[in-house]
């Protein structure tokens, strides 16, 4: 396959960058998506240019970590997938290729085609945990028994793999996708409801404080979701900040 | 001090005002204290104020489509609101608040949204993945406050000029000729239909979206989305259809 990248290039965090047009030959339709992008960064390399700087790590689609705006979606015009499980057979010979980051004030770039997102870390630390006894006499989780919808439902919260593609896709740049999964996850469980009042309180706060927008409903995330997350997931977070924010 | 009934009116034409300067300051309070400060509250005000306002368009939709059926009850409806004190002096300040309240939380959700993402995409598919009515509520919304802006023009500052300033007689009998009339321009009637085709597209994602904006999704969220989309067209679709009538039979 030939085909024409339009790539984001920024030296660093201060640079301004700008797009930058590419030509490529040789890709396999059996490729993934990383796969042509090292293609094509041994490419820039023999011809002594600067590699693309894009982000990976397991290239199996769970560890979140790949990310990129493709033709102008979340890891690319395919359904249900990360950029390292999309491959370049959904793509045509001769086509043109956008690539650039994910963009929200919240995800900095770092380099080229790399964002921070350690803002999603931080709604984590704010509320994205319970608190169990770990010293020593721990009690097996499954002792609590749990209905199987709820556990259900919490299972497929859990699934969220924090990538911000949800973050990316919306419209609004809003993160209410992710914060609700992790919500939740712990909301439907005995072990979560301990600390679920301030949980709910202190993820969104801390989500609001990192500059995300506000959620309108297009439903855009839950489309362009690897992990399929329902905007269920949404509603169950307003309800539980609307119950904390009565008693808190 | 007595106060005759003509003065007790003129102060309450003035209502509406002093409340909507109340609500004005109320919302810079509210955003102050933190009340409307997060992201989750204000979606919820947004909500119950869409969902107040489509209560009202209901209202609305069954008064106008008595005029079509007959004069004289479009005639003795119109009077009772217009001279109701209830009607006059506590709903419509409520309705016109709750406008204002509306629209100025759409344009501030609109800012933040529009920070939340300072350097755009150079290719942004949003039809891949989201409807056009949902992705446009500012220009839907925008165009529905325009129109609302000719709305009070042609209708509300004259009743209240009638009312308040002239003292015009009471008369149970002008309101269906005051509307006959207004629909005779085909500018006028034209720029009432278009508005109506955007206040559709408006409730199509607006009627669901509130629900959703207040926690509801649940097995019951099909079947209100089905009457969502009903209601987004029927009561849009009502409005044309009045405005036509008027149009093409006087
Ligand atoms: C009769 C008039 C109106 C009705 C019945 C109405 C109804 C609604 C409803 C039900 C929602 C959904 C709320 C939610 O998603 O939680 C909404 C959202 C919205 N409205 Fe209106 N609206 C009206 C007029 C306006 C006007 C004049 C504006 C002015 C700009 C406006 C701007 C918006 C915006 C920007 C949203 C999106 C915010 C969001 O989805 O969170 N609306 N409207
Ligand atoms: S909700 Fe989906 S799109 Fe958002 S971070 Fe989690 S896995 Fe990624
Ligand atoms: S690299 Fe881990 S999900 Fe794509």
């Amino acid at each position: 396959m030939k085909l024409t990248l339009k790539i984001w290039r920024q030296k660093n965090a201060q640079d301004k960058g700008a797009m930058v047009d590419y030509k490529i030959d040789g890709i396999e339709p059996d490729m993934s998506f990383l796969e042509m992008l090292d293609v094509f960064n041994e490419q820039q390399i023999n011809a002594g240019g600067d590699p693309v700087a894009f982000d990976h790590d397991c290239r199996e689609g769970i560890c979140g970590m790949c990310s990129l705006f493709i033709n102008g979606e979340a890891h690319g015009p395919d359904r249900g997938v990360t950029t390292c499980q999309l491959h370049m057979r959904m793509f045509k010979d001769g086509d043109t290729i956008t690539i650039e980051p994910f963009r929200s004030v919240a995800f900095p770039v770092v380099k080229d085609l790399v964002v921070n997102r350690s803002s999603f870390d931080r709604i984590q630390h704010a509320g994205g945990f319970i608190s169990v006894n770990t010293s020593g006499n721990t009690i097996d989780a499954n002792t609590i028994p749990v209905n199987k919808v709820d556990a259900d439902h919490a299972f497929d919260a859990a699934t969220c793999i924090g990538c911000g593609a949800c973050v990316a896709s919306c419209k609004n740049g809003s993160a209410m996708l992710f914060v609700g999964a992790k919500v939740s996850q712990y909301a439907l469980l005995p072990q979560g409801k301990i600390e679920a009042t301030e949980r709910v309180l202190n993820m969104v706060k801390q989500m609001d404080e990192e500059g995300f927008g506000n959620c309108t409903n297009t439903g855009a995330c839950e489309v362009e979701c690897p992990k399929g997350i329902s905007l269920e997931n949404i509603a169950r977070m307003n309800r539980e900040y609307l119950s904390a924010s009565m008693k808190g | 001090m007595i106060i005759n009934s003509s003065e007790k009116v003129v102060v309450g034409a003035f209502l509406p005002y002093f409340c909507v300067l109340f609500k004005l300051y109320s919302i810079n309070i509210m955003a102050k204290s933190g009340l409307l400060k997060s992201s989750i509250a204000k979606k919820v005000a947004m909500a119950l104020s869409g969902l107040f306002l489509m209560l009202f368009l209901a209202q609305h939709f069954f008064i106008n489509m008595t005029s079509v059926f007959s004069e004289s009850v479009f005639n003795s409806i119109s009077h009772f609101m217009g001279n109701n004190p209830l009607v006059q002096f506590v709903i419509q300040p409520i309705l016109i608040v709750g406008v204002i309240f509306h629209f100025i939380m759409g344009f501030v959700l609109n800012i933040q949204n529009n920070n939340a993402r300072p350097i755009s995409y150079a290719s942004y598919n949003g039809a891949a993945n989201a409807s056009w009515a949902s992705r446009n509520m500012i220009i839907s919304g925008s165009v529905i406050l325009a129109f609302l802006g000719l709305h009070f023009y042609d209708f509300w500052v004259p009743e209240m000029a009638y009312k308040y300033v002239e003292f015009g007689p009471l008369n149970e009998t002008r309101y269906f000729h005051e509307l006959a009339e207004k629909f005779e321009s085909p500018v006028r009637t034209a720029l009432y239909c278009i508005s109506f085709v955007l206040l559709s597209l408006h409730l199509q994602h607006g009627f669901s979206s509130s629900f959703q904006s207040i926690g509801a999704n649940n097995k019951f969220s099909k079947g209100l989305q089905g009457f969502g989309l009903g209601f987004a067209i029927i009561i849009p679709l009502g409005f044309v259809f009045v405005a036509l009538f008027h149009h093409f039979n006087h």
